[in-house]
């Protein structure tokens, strides 16, 4: 039990689950893109959509977008940020499958013709989130802790060479998810660790055989 | 695990030989990993960013649903000018409460304690406690570790949320801690801040999560106010020497219960008790329609 959780977070109203969960959401959308995204699509679910503008969930996401923390004051006016950073934005609502009621489905492009990236996170309580979805597949991680997730193609050996990468720099493994949307199609490892993830971890993984792509994470 | 009960926090204190503020320090900042000296200087933060908040205040500002904002100036001036009933400490503990609550729904950087819809609990009582009777800053930061230690039995044995346990759980908890806060502060005894939080829990047991439309501002923001004031009845009897008839823990225990049986419509989803009365169906209607 962390005190902190009781006493604070300090954190821009009105809700930790409406607006400050909705505005790490954003900002851990941002660090799995890894580059600023230039237009945005935001699904809202459930409650979200329900009760997301009283809440400034819309601003509070968008404010994530741009990288601001939940304590940001700026948060409150994002949308004059996202003009200013060339970040082009819309709104919508959908209804996921199995979603938790604070959901929303983000869809991200770091250029404004290519491929978007697509994630469904879900704020669950007190400001914590997870991440549930990232491009079609099924996962789930709180970015609490600092978290390597790696798209690899559904071959053998991929896990192996992965945890040699990462045991070899003594990075201590917390928790380790495998989670694929066939069995030989794309497939996306999630590894929790408890110390910092460096871009050269990164870098080596990326070069093995069979990973399409890395990003590592941190709180 | 001290956070498991207020018996289990009281006796670590004690076997400890630590006064209880610097036990639940130690005890914490040991489980996460931290530096003592790094968690004082957190909670030093939460401390600054509450007084920043109260500072953050604009009479003129209102919410983005039109419904909450300039209350607080309205009780300010009454107190100020003399006119309240119960004289000026009080008048200054209501309006900073509803300060605090309505600075929270017009998206200004606030301290969830322990939620953002119960932030004004606990800054309210503290600092015209802080200001009457001349409480440094360093003693102010003992105070939130012992709201916050109490705070921590009542999420791990009951909860915090008010989708999970309603209002009692949010309003009802603040009050809690802010009661033994104010306890330690006037000189009571640990067992005395028990007491406090077992009283300032059943005078707001079964309360609801009724927001109307959803939204953390009605009847939210007034709640910090029967909050602050719920936890300064609380402290007073203790320091007293009043005891709760019913333990802390058992008192905690019950509210989790309670908070079971509560129905959906009672639980933060804007359906039922207050939420449901028909002027507060319009709003919802015309507010989001």
């Amino acid at each position: 039990m962390d005190i902190f959780e009781i006493i604070g977070p300090i954190m821009v109203g009105p809700s930790s689950s409406h607006t400050a969960g909705a505005v790490r959401i954003g900002l851990v959308a941002r660090k799995l893109l890894a580059r600023p995204p230039v237009r945005a699509e935001l699904l809202l679910h459930g409650s979200f959509a329900a009760t997301g503008r009283g809440h400034g969930t819309d601003r509070a996401l968008v404010a994530g977008l741009l990288g601001f923390e939940p304590d940001d004051t700026r948060i409150p006016d994002s949308f004059v940020y996202a003009k200013e950073a060339g970040l082009d934005f819309r709104f919508d609502t959908v209804e996921l499958r199995d979603a938790h009621p604070n959901s929303v489905l983000l869809r991200l492009w770091a250029e404004p013709d290519g491929k978007p990236m697509e994630v469904v996170g879900a704020s669950i309580g007190g400001g914590r989130i997870e991440i549930r979805e990232f491009n079609g597949i099924k996962l789930r991680f709180s970015a609490e802790a600092p978290t390597l997730i790696v798209k690899n193609r559904d071959n053998p050996g991929s896990v192996a060479d992965v945890s040699y990468l990462i045991s070899r720099r003594s990075i201590n493994i917390a928790t380790f998810q495998v989670n694929r949307s066939s069995r030989g199609g794309e497939a996306v490892m999630v590894i929790e660790c408890d110390t910092p993830i460096r871009q050269e971890l990164i870098t080596a993984i990326r070069s093995m055989p069979d990973i399409v792509d890395a990003v590592g994470i941190n709180p | 695990m001290i956070f498991a009960s207020v018996t289990n926090l009281l006796s670590a204190a004690e076997k400890s030989g630590l006064p209880l503020w610097e036990c639940i320090l130690r005890h914490s900042a040991e489980e996460s990993g931290i530096d003592p000296a790094a968690s004082r200087a957190r909670m030093r933060k939460c401390l600054d960013a509450m007084r920043e908040a109260d500072a953050s205040y604009d009479p003129q500002q209102r919410s983005r649903s039109t419904l909450v904002g300039g209350q607080a100036e309205k009780m300010r001036l009454q107190a100020e000018a003399g006119r309240s009933i119960s004289g000026e400490f009080i008048g200054r503990i209501l309006a900073g409460a509803l300060r605090m609550g309505e600075c929270n729904a017009c998206m200004h950087r606030i301290v969830a304690a322990p939620t953002a819809g119960a932030c004004g609990v606990l800054p309210a009582v503290l600092l015209p406690y802080a200001e009457k009777y001349g409480t440094s800053d360093e003693e102010l930061v003992n105070a939130l570790y012992i709201a916050s230690g109490f705070g921590c039995v009542i999420a791990q044995r009951a909860s915090i949320s008010g989708a999970e346990a309603g209002c009692q759980a949010e309003i009802g908890s603040a009050s809690a801690m802010a009661a033994a806060a104010l306890v330690y502060l006037h000189g009571g005894t640990p067992e005395q801040m028990a007491n406090a939080v077992a009283i300032a829990l059943k005078n707001l047991m079964g309360l609801a999560c009724d927001p109307v439309a959803g939204l953390v501002e009605v009847p939210c923001v007034k709640r910090n106010a029967i909050g602050a004031m719920n936890a300064l009845t609380a402290a007073e009897l203790a320091l007293a020497g009043i005891s709760s008839a019913i333990p802390a823990d058992e008192v905690i225990d019950a509210m989790r219960q309670v908070g079971l049986s509560l129905p959906g419509a009672l639980r933060e989803t804007g359906k039922g008790g207050i939420a449901a009365a028909p002027t507060a169906m319009r709003f919802a209607a015309s507010f989001f329609g």
